[in-house]
């Protein structure tokens, strides 16, 4: 365990910047927090999370997959894929970083996505545990410890200090990157935060969400259920949950004719919108019932029976505080609950 | 850099077959002249033309074709009718195979086997028979029951005269939905022909048509005594990567492009009925 | 006026005069309001609210709502009735099938504003006078309106119901609100400045299309985005000026429609001031045609669908929106 005092923090940004790219969540000129890369004089936000996930690191919302040129009936084929450079993203939250987990579970399953596994492989990821979860956080429900996030490396904070320890290979190096900047110590001051941060979360109103019942074995009883018209009602189908989720890693495929030839490019999609599954055939999801049911047997459902009973969601709270209509996870859990008891 | 199954290879049309009004049967080789890749019966293949889309289609040449690779594809949307607008000699995107395949070398081996077909539902099926007829002496009897619209509509009508109808062991039955001028041959639809014909259950029956033909077919099947485990079919839905990540092609808990398309009943009956 | 709301829905659900009411429900906090249809008497008690959180404007819900059997019962606060009117003069609404009770309203906040101000562990609201008292985990905590309100609520342009078949509590007005007052200091910035501004402003939108998915004067079945033959179909925006183009273009469609209710900035997830694009339309619609308040009525031609022998000339327009 190391640490260093807060006030050499912007030293330390300015270390590990001047090697690689740095990025921290900071405040936007909206006032929510946002990863940026950072620069002299940028703080860290005080907020709980950002707004979009850091799933935009490794999954972005567009990214070039291959370029043709086309010339007559001839086609070319250009790779435009390159050596991603190393990165550091830090002040990630134990929610967010559960969800890479998931995500690499998709991408670097076979055949593995490489633009992904570049990305994966060249990024490591500083957590920062949380010492003030909000009634809207529940990722105690999926094994998350808030107090105790994965990561390369992962840190505290208190008014004085910032504490850090090395978690795999790639946080050995980081921190033996800094090490200069760093004192060892501050073992017990973690142990108490973390004492107290846990006992912050048995106390949030969502802590006790049961998701007996879910996961994979009464997925025709759930699927079936009468319930998902009244929940999926007022749903505008406006896909903002999909994309501020740090799990939800539905994609399109386009091309884009540049004038200059075509750029094929994939970009985040969202099993909410209508054309999501239409095809000359037909949609067999033609209401917003199945669509939204869809988006939440595969969270709570399909992900799991695929995954060894691992949850397609990390109960980061995003969709509570951003759905525009207020519906969210925790309130379809639970409205399916009686279905399965 | 890494191999990247999103990124395509190169493929040329060598032939173009005319088959029904809306059907054509595209001949494919790489740029060497040979076959892009291998594949096994009732796996499929992302074929695109860059800026106009991309799409799963499935492979109707049987792999024991060391040649070239067919496809036959029936001109219903964007991309479909620019394929049936082009010229022999077009390059195209070709990425694949994609796909859990027909087990012809496990479970129908040995076995039996009636082909159910509608339309253009003989085109998956169609590499399953020309493996079989190919590998002949490890497999049972066959049966071919296919149907269509009218006699302009059966895809592979040559071959079906030509070479199915003559080789020995293979029983072919066509037929079409409604009297025709110049057909003397059946008439009435593929669910009502089988369950005339009355195939013995020992059969182990491989479906593709429109839906409403399989609901049928199933149904016929099960009131003549076949269990759902010995009726194989392959799904169609749309699909993007066609490689079980960008999440749309799925049924329940499956992906047709990855654990699909090829699915046996019973496995179709624990899944959503969502397709 | 909850008790009051839910005494009125609960009559004519009992009686038999409608069959069904759109209104709002509790979720798990008491700020995460969905809206919802009743359909008994039971579940209106069960889950029925009104409060200071209930911002969502229920008229869009109406035009799948009005097509079914029955008649529905819908709260419509003063700002959501020029939505109502103007989905009415769209043929959108059967206007039979609705049976509109008018509800007053002092001003919607909403949670995530409330979090952003610094109060957490929020447990109930209450409107007195210039201030929302909070009752929190934390202890009871005040916040000016002028904080705690959205700008479309804090420059409010009218009190006064512009339909409705019954009204709940007192009559009220329309303001002279300050509105355009953003949009004015936006068109005296040099357009370097104002390009800039809407710049920063539309870098963070992630085309989660919750701005289009709410808006009342969006209810195209299918949207040009969405449609691959349009040119213009996108999922996301191959570059930054692709990004500005949706927002813009929208603007255009829902120009002389657009009834300024400002759910678009309240549902957008990166707190994109949108309103103020269809307000700079909206003013300029009432500089070269004449005032025009979309919703106001449902019989007035929009001056956009209109032509009268005063309306200006192109060459007037191009001028003002020209090189300087």
């Amino acid at each position: 365990m190391f640490k260093l005092p807060v006030e050499k923090l912007s030293a330390l940004f300015a270390a590990v910047a001047g090697k690689e790219a740095l990025y921290i969540p900071a405040d936007d000129a909206s006032g929510q927090a946002r990863y940026q890369r950072w620069h002299e004089g940028m703080e860290m936000t005080h907020a709980l999370n950002t707004v979009r996930s850091a799933k935009d690191f490794f999954f972005p919302q567009t990214e070039n997959l291959v370029d043709f040129k086309v010339k007559g009936k001839e086609i070319e084929i250009i790779d435009p894929r390159t050596e991603h450079e190393d990165f550091v993203i830090f002040g990630v939250r134990a929610c967010d970083a559960r969800s890479f987990t998931v995500l690499d579970k998709v991408f670097l399953a076979d055949p593995v996505d490489s633009y992904y596994k570049s990305r994966r492989e060249h990024g490591t990821i500083v957590t920062l545990a949380c010492t003030h979860p909000e009634e809207t956080c529940f990722c105690s429900v999926f094994g998350i410890d808030p107090a105790q996030p994965e990561g390369d490396a992962r840190c505290w904070m208190d008014e004085k200090n910032l504490y850090i320890e090395a978690v795999t290979e790639k946080g050995e190096a980081f921190v033996a990157s800094v090490k200069d900047q760093l004192a060892e110590g501050g073992e017990e001051e973690v142990a108490a935060q973390q004492k107290a941060t846990r006992a912050v979360v048995e106390k949030l109103p969502l802590h006790k969400l049961s998701l007996e019942g879910f996961g994979g074995e009464n997925m025709l009883k759930l699927f079936n259920s009468d319930k998902w018209a009244g929940l999926s009602q007022s749903c505008l189908g406006c896909g903002t949950c999909t994309f501020v989720c740090p799990t939800c890693q539905c994609y399109d495929i386009r091309d884009f004719n540049t004038g200059d030839g075509v750029v094929r490019f994939r970009c985040w999609d969202s099993c909410m919108y209508s054309d999501f599954t239409k095809m000359s055939a037909g949609n067999p999801r033609l209401t917003q019932l199945e669509r939204f049911r869809q988006r939440f047997m595969h969270k709570l459902v399909y992900f799991p029976a695929n995954n060894n009973g691992e949850y397609g969601c990390v109960g980061c709270g995003r969709c509570l505080a951003k759905c525009p209509i207020s519906m969210n996870i925790v309130k379809v859990a639970k409205t399916l609950a009686e279905e399965v008891r | 850099m890494m191999q990247e199954t999103l990124i395509p290879k190169i493929g040329v049309v060598t032939d173009i077959r005319i088959d029904t009004p809306d059907i054509k049967t595209f001949r494919v080789v790489g740029l060497d002249g040979k076959k892009v890749f291998d594949h096994m019966p009732g796996q499929c293949a992302m074929l695109s033309i860059p800026g106009v889309g991309e799409a799963m289609f499935s492979i109707t040449s049987s792999p024991t074709n060391t040649e070239y690779m067919e496809f036959s594809i029936k001109k219903c949307g964007c991309l479909t009718s620019w394929l049936h607008a082009m010229d022999v000699g077009q390059q195209i995107t070709i990425r694949g195979p994609y796909g859990r395949h027909f087990p012809v070398e496990d479970e129908l081996k040995g076995k039996d086997l009636l082909f159910v077909a509608g339309g253009v539902g003989l085109a998956p099926l169609r590499s399953v028979i020309n493996y079989v007829r190919a590998k002949r002496e490890n497999y049972g009897k066959i049966m071919i029951v296919y149907g269509s619209r009218s006699k302009d509509d059966l895809l592979d009508y040559h071959e079906i005269l030509d070479e199915w109808m003559k080789d020995e062991g293979v029983d072919v039955e066509l037929t079409i939905d409604r009297p025709q001028e110049g057909w003397d041959g059946h008439v009435g639809f593929v669910p009502n022909y089988v369950k005339e014909l009355n195939p013995s259950k020992d059969y182990t029956v491989i479906m593709c048509g429109p839906p409403i033909m399989i609901k049928f077919t199933l149904a016929g099947l099960k009131e003549l005594g076949f269990e759902e485990t010995q009726v194989y079919t392959t799904m169609e839905l749309r699909m993007k990567c066609g490689i079980g990540k960008c999440g749309r092609c799925n049924i329940g808990s499956k992906y047709v492009c990855k654990d699909g398309p090829v699915f046996r009943f019973d496995q179709l009956d624990a899944l959503p009925n969502e397709y | 006026m909850q008790e009051m709301m839910l005494a009125k829905a609960k009559e004519l659900l009992q009686s038999g005069a409608v069959q069904r009411v759109l209104g709002w429900q509790t979720g798990e906090f008491v700020y995460d309001i969905t809206p919802a249809v009743f359909t008994s008497a039971e579940e209106m008690d069960e889950k029925f609210v009104y409060s200071d959180f209930c911002g969502n404007n229920l008229s869009k819900y109406l035009i799948k709502e009005s097509r079914k059997e029955g008649k529905i019962l819908v709260f419509l606060k003063p700002c959501d009735t020029y939505s109502f009117n103007q989905l009415i003069k769209e043929h959108r609404i059967v206007r039979e099938n609705v049976y509109v009770v008018g509800v007053p309203c002092e001003g919607k906040t909403d949670g995530e504003t409330l979090k952003a101000k610094g109060i957490k562990g929020i447990l109930g609201i209450k409107a007195e006078g210039d201030n929302f008292v909070v009752e929190t985990l934390y202890g009871e905590k005040t916040i000016a309106k002028a904080d705690a309100l959205p700008e479309r609520c804090l420059n409010c342009k009218s009190k006064k119901h512009m339909v409705y078949d019954e009204l709940l509590g007192e009559e009220g007005e329309v303001l002279d609100s300050h509105r355009f007052d953003m949009v004015e200091k936006l068109e005296n910035m040099t357009p370097d400045e104002r390009f800039e501004f809407w710049r920063g402003e539309l870098s963070r939108c992630i085309r989660c299309n919750a701005c289009r998915n709410v808006c009342p004067a969006c209810s195209c079945e299918k949207c040009v985005f969405d449609n691959d033959n349009s040119g213009i179909a996108q999922k996301a925006a191959a570059d930054s000026f692709e990004e500005k183009m949706f927002h813009i273009i929208r603007a255009f469609h829902v120009a002389g429609r657009c009834t300024d209710c400002g759910e678009c900035s309240r549902v957008c997830p990166q707190n994109i001031p949108l309103h103020l694009l269809n307000r700079k339309f909206i003013k300029d619609i009432n500089t070269f045609y004449g005032d025009f308040q979309a919703g106001e009525d449902t019989e007035s031609r929009a001056p956009l669908t209109n032509y009268t022998k005063g309306d200006v000339e192109p060459s007037i327009v191009y001028h003002k929106g020209g090189k300087n």
